[in-house]
């Protein structure tokens, strides 16, 4: 979990990934963001998230995406 | 109960004010291009007409009913309306059966000329024009076809016949150009003509010769003679004799080849067909004094003189009886004869 | 049927008095034989290619749900592959034909075509995902892909979100009626009292004698006609499906509110734009191929590197776009475009956030205002590129931008009269769109109001529309004077 806050900081600083629950409704990630993460956990957990699960619903907190990534893995 | 009141009532207001807005928004017809309000002025006065003349502006301006009836004691209204069209004017004749059977319906042939309610090419119909013979007339199957039958393309591709039946539709952009007349005649209108003749009473003399380019084809067009026949069969059925007359109006020109399909038509249906231009030392038109606009139409001198003319035929040919004997019509007649002087002295200044 | 004609509302009204009179369970279908209605109206040769469409897509979910249960995941989808690939080109090659013959030989292109096809291709690719079942039965099948009111002007709807819906059994509710026809009557009031009046203004400055600030202005005026007629196209859509008890996605949320670009294409044509991202931009970007290209590329530049998946991405996506619209190289120019902004306004990001920081512009009030101003303008260039098919007539005009000054508004076809219902139509316009954007729905405010208030104002938004849209034949007193003889 603390690997993947570290990506998502990394991204954007300036935002509290542990807490926001809204990361794509509220237009904070963007699709340019969703493919670094993509990226990025595939470096990190060797993780393939394949086109299907790139849905708010995944990506709308770090909780969530850890959960992603943990039924991918 | 208390709510169905309450919409009920705010419905009621809605259909008011949409009713007086639309009775704003269309055109009145009474100081501006009067021909528009021809067509409704019949409702008032239906009933015990002998004679109507059914045709555009070749009846409405050169006849005239009260020197009909001066003459010969003969009851007629006029249903001419600007540039009427042969279905439109079926369709008048058709409406016109619903409220009285005449002794005789007179035609004018001149609108066997246009062939199709196109808005272009030769002969071609404006919408406008449609507006003016049929947004007066009362609601019938026969308006119904009517519109059905006039309507231009673009009046088929912008869904008019919504338009005619909420005027609002059609007139909603008046809202910007709104005048005096549509303030004055917002709830009431007055009627304009004397049994639909619409009194002209300038002068502007005949001085040169209306010419036409020849054309390639003068055979009459097929719709032209659908609506001519029907309006023989609708005659026959209603007991009523059918009477063709050609105005004696110089323009347009109305051409020989022309003439001749009338004449050819009317022997073989057995009917009366009068080319009043042939007939114009007898009747007495000068045309120096006697047309409004330089031959197209005839003032109201003309049109007296061609009425006294016609008013013969009618009666040796048609026999329609003098009903001057007759107190309640000669009442309602002098009436008339009241307005038509007051009219022409009013005009005259 | 065009959404403002007449025969429309008819055809509206009666269905909906119907829709709640039937039992619940004809709901649908009624939906269905209203749908085929409404094709049918628009001409016979709609329906077949409505027909090829949902008779492909529906062939294809069949065939791809029975593999998914025949064999193991990877094999399944290796095999299905097969079909969604031969499924898109069957429909997109038909959609290309069709495309090609309206460009080059100006025959119609059928009603909804791009819209219904992007819809049901969607919908093939989800059941290959597995992230929806397969319908089982074609009728229903069929109503999916040709609902009626979404095929004038999409939007184009997931097949998660719609088919639900459809099929389930709406009763009667007057709250929601009431809002469904109040927001088909805003959309009027965009789409004939805005659009269709400004649209003069937009076909005379096209003309070529419209050089200098002339061409700015036509800009200005084709944003407001394209919000206008988009916006309220959708709101008739949208609106009339809901009081069907059908909740469309929304289309544009108040774009012209975003402050950069990637925020625009959020609220822009939402539906078209979550389209293209889920199957060709997320696809593109995340397939292996990119993924090795970016890892080798950052060896060498290690920040673009990271980012090339992305840029090749956004590039086929905007390409793609560009064709959506139309297949004239103005509308490729327009895709291509889009995507230049996009990635430039990435790239410069960090640079952005300095000189932010530096100056503390991001708490400004102004300076919001101006990035959208800014927005505003860009797009409003970039978007006119749509009226100029010949691309160099475009750069010349917007070359002489700065080249003269003056304005020949009362030349344009439109009088004093249209320019002040034009403000007070856009003023309304801005002021409800503010208060979206501030305080959020405006009916479920008119709500709380008073019924009096409350039906005032809409019978006069009513009135609004009646007395002031563009429709019909226009008065003109002069065809109504009689000269002829």
């Amino acid at each position: 979990m603390d690997k993947l806050i570290a990506i998502l900081s990394d991204l954007h600083p300036d935002v509290d990934f542990e807490t926001e629950t809204g990361l794509i409704d509220n237009g904070i990630l963007d699709s340019f963001d969703v493919v670094t993460i993509v990226a990025e956990v595939d470096d990190t957990f060797d993780v393939q998230i394949p086109a299907e699960e790139l849905i708010p619903d995944n990506f709308n907190s770090a909780e969530s995406l850890y959960a992603l990534i943990q039924r991918l893995a | 109960m208390k709510k169905s009141i309450r919409i009920c009532s705010a419905l009621v207001i809605c259909l008011a004010v949409l009713y007086l807005l639309q009775a704003l928004l269309v055109p009145k017809y009474m100081l501006t291009s009067q021909e528009g309000a021809l067509i409704g002025e019949y409702y008032a006065n239906a009933g015990g007409n002998d004679v109507v003349f059914v045709g555009d502006c070749e009846v409405y301006e050169n006849f005239s009913p009260i020197t009909l009836w001066e003459e010969y004691g003969i009851t007629s209204y006029i249903r001419g309306s600007a540039q009427q069209t042969i279905w439109q004017s079926y369709y008048i004749m058709e409406e016109t059966f619903r409220y009285e059977t005449p002794d005789v319906m007179v035609f004018n042939v001149l609108s066997m000329k246009y062939d199709t309610p196109a808005s272009t090419g030769r002969g071609s119909q404006r919408e406008a024009y449609n507006r003016m013979t049929l947004d007066t007339m009362r609601w019938s199957s026969s308006k119904w076809n009517a519109i059905l039958a006039s309507m231009t393309e673009e009046e088929k591709e912008k869904e008019s016949m919504f338009t005619y039946l909420f005027p609002i539709l059609r007139y909603h952009d008046r809202i910007g150009q709104l005048t005096k007349e549509d303030l004055q005649y917002w709830l009431h209108r007055d009627e304009i003509s004397v049994n639909g003749y619409l009194m002209q009473t300038g002068v502007k003399p005949y001085t040169n010769p209306y010419v036409e380019k020849p054309l390639v084809d003068y055979s009459f067009g097929e719709n032209s003679w659908y609506y001519l026949n029907k309006m023989v069969e609708l005659c026959e059925k209603n007991g009523t004799q059918l009477v063709l007359i050609k105005a004696p109006s110089l323009s347009p020109v109305w051409w020989e080849q022309w003439d001749d399909q009338i004449v050819e038509f009317a022997a073989e249906h057995d009917l009366l067909y009068i080319n009043m231009l042939n007939y114009q030392e007898e009747i007495g038109i000068d045309w120096q004094t006697d047309t409004y606009d330089a031959g197209l139409h005839l003032n109201v001198y003309g049109a007296e003189k061609a009425s006294r003319w016609f008013g013969k035929i009618l009666v040796e040919e048609c026999g329609i009886s003098d009903r001057r004997g007759e107190a309640d019509v000669a009442a309602v007649w002098q009436e008339k004869i009241n307005k038509y002087n007051a009219q022409k002295e009013q005009k005259k200044q | 049927m065009q959404l403002t004609s007449f025969s429309f509302l008819l055809f509206a009204g009666g269905l909906l008095i119907l829709y709640y009179l039937v039992p619940r369970k004809l709901q649908w279908p009624l939906l269905l034989i209203a749908s085929t209605v409404f094709y049918l109206c628009g001409g016979v040769e709609n329906v077949f290619y409505i027909l090829f469409t949902g008779a492909v897509t529906y062939g294809a979910t069949r065939i791809i749900e029975k593999n998914q249960g025949k064999f193991d995941k990877k094999t399944a989808k290796k095999k299905n592959r097969v079909w969604v690939i031969l499924t898109a080109c069957l429909v997109f090659g038909l959609l290309a034909v069709c495309k090609v013959r309206f460009t080059f030989q100006n025959i119609l292109l059928p009603l909804g075509l791009s819209f219904y096809m992007f819809q049901s291709v969607g919908y093939v690719l989800d059941v290959h995902r597995g992230t929806v079942k397969a319908e089982k039965n074609p009728l229903k099948h069929l109503l999916f892909v040709s609902y009626f009111p979404q095929l004038v002007q999409g939007p184009i709807s997931k097949y998660g979100n719609l088919a639900p819906q459809l099929f389930a059994h709406h009763p009667y509710d007057g709250k929601q009626v009431a809002f469904g026809l109040q927001r088909m009557l805003w959309g009027f009031f965009k789409k004939m009292v805005i659009a269709d009046r400004i649209a003069v203004a937009v076909v005379a400055l096209k003309g070529p004698q419209y050089t200098g600030l002339s061409f700015f202005v036509l800009t200005v005026f084709y944003a407001i006609q394209i919000y206008g007629d988009f916006t309220g196209g959708i709101d008739i859509v949208i609106g009339l499906s809901e009081a069907f008890g059908i909740r469309l996605t929304e289309n544009f949320v108040r774009p012209f509110f975003s402050k950069n670009i990637a925020e625009y294409w959020r609220r822009w044509h939402i539906s078209l734009g979550e389209w293209m991202k889920d199957y060709i931009f997320y696809p593109i970007s995340i397939s292996s191929p990119m993924r090795k290209l970016s890892k080798s590329a950052r060896k060498k530049w290690p920040n673009f590197g990271k980012r090339i998946p992305v840029y090749a991405a956004s590039f086929a996506t905007w390409f793609c776009t560009g064709i959506w619209h139309g297949i004239t190289p103005n509308f490729i120019l327009w895709g291509m475009m889009n995507c230049v902004v996009i990635v430039a306004s990435e790239e410069l990001t960090p640079l952005y956030e300095k000189f932010h920081n530096r100056f503390h512009l991001k708490e400004k009030k102004w300076y919001a205002c101006f990035e959208m101003l800014r927005m505003f303008m860009l797009m409003n260039l970039i978007r006119i590129v749509d009226l100029f098919p010949n691309v160099g007539e475009y750069f010349r005009r917007m070359g002489t931008m700065f080249t003269s000054f003056s304005v020949p508004f009362m030349k344009l076809g439109l009088t004093g009269l249209d320019y002040g219902i034009l403000l007070g139509g856009i003023v309304l316009m801005f002021a409800v769109s503010l208060f979206q954007e501030k305080k959020g729905s405006v009916r479920e405010a008119l709500l709380k109001q008073n019924a009096a208030l409350r039906y005032t104002l809409i019978f006069l938004l009513f009135l609004a529309v009646l007395l002031l849209g563009s429709y019909g034949i226009g008065y003109d007193a002069g065809n109504f004077i009689y000269n002829q003889f």
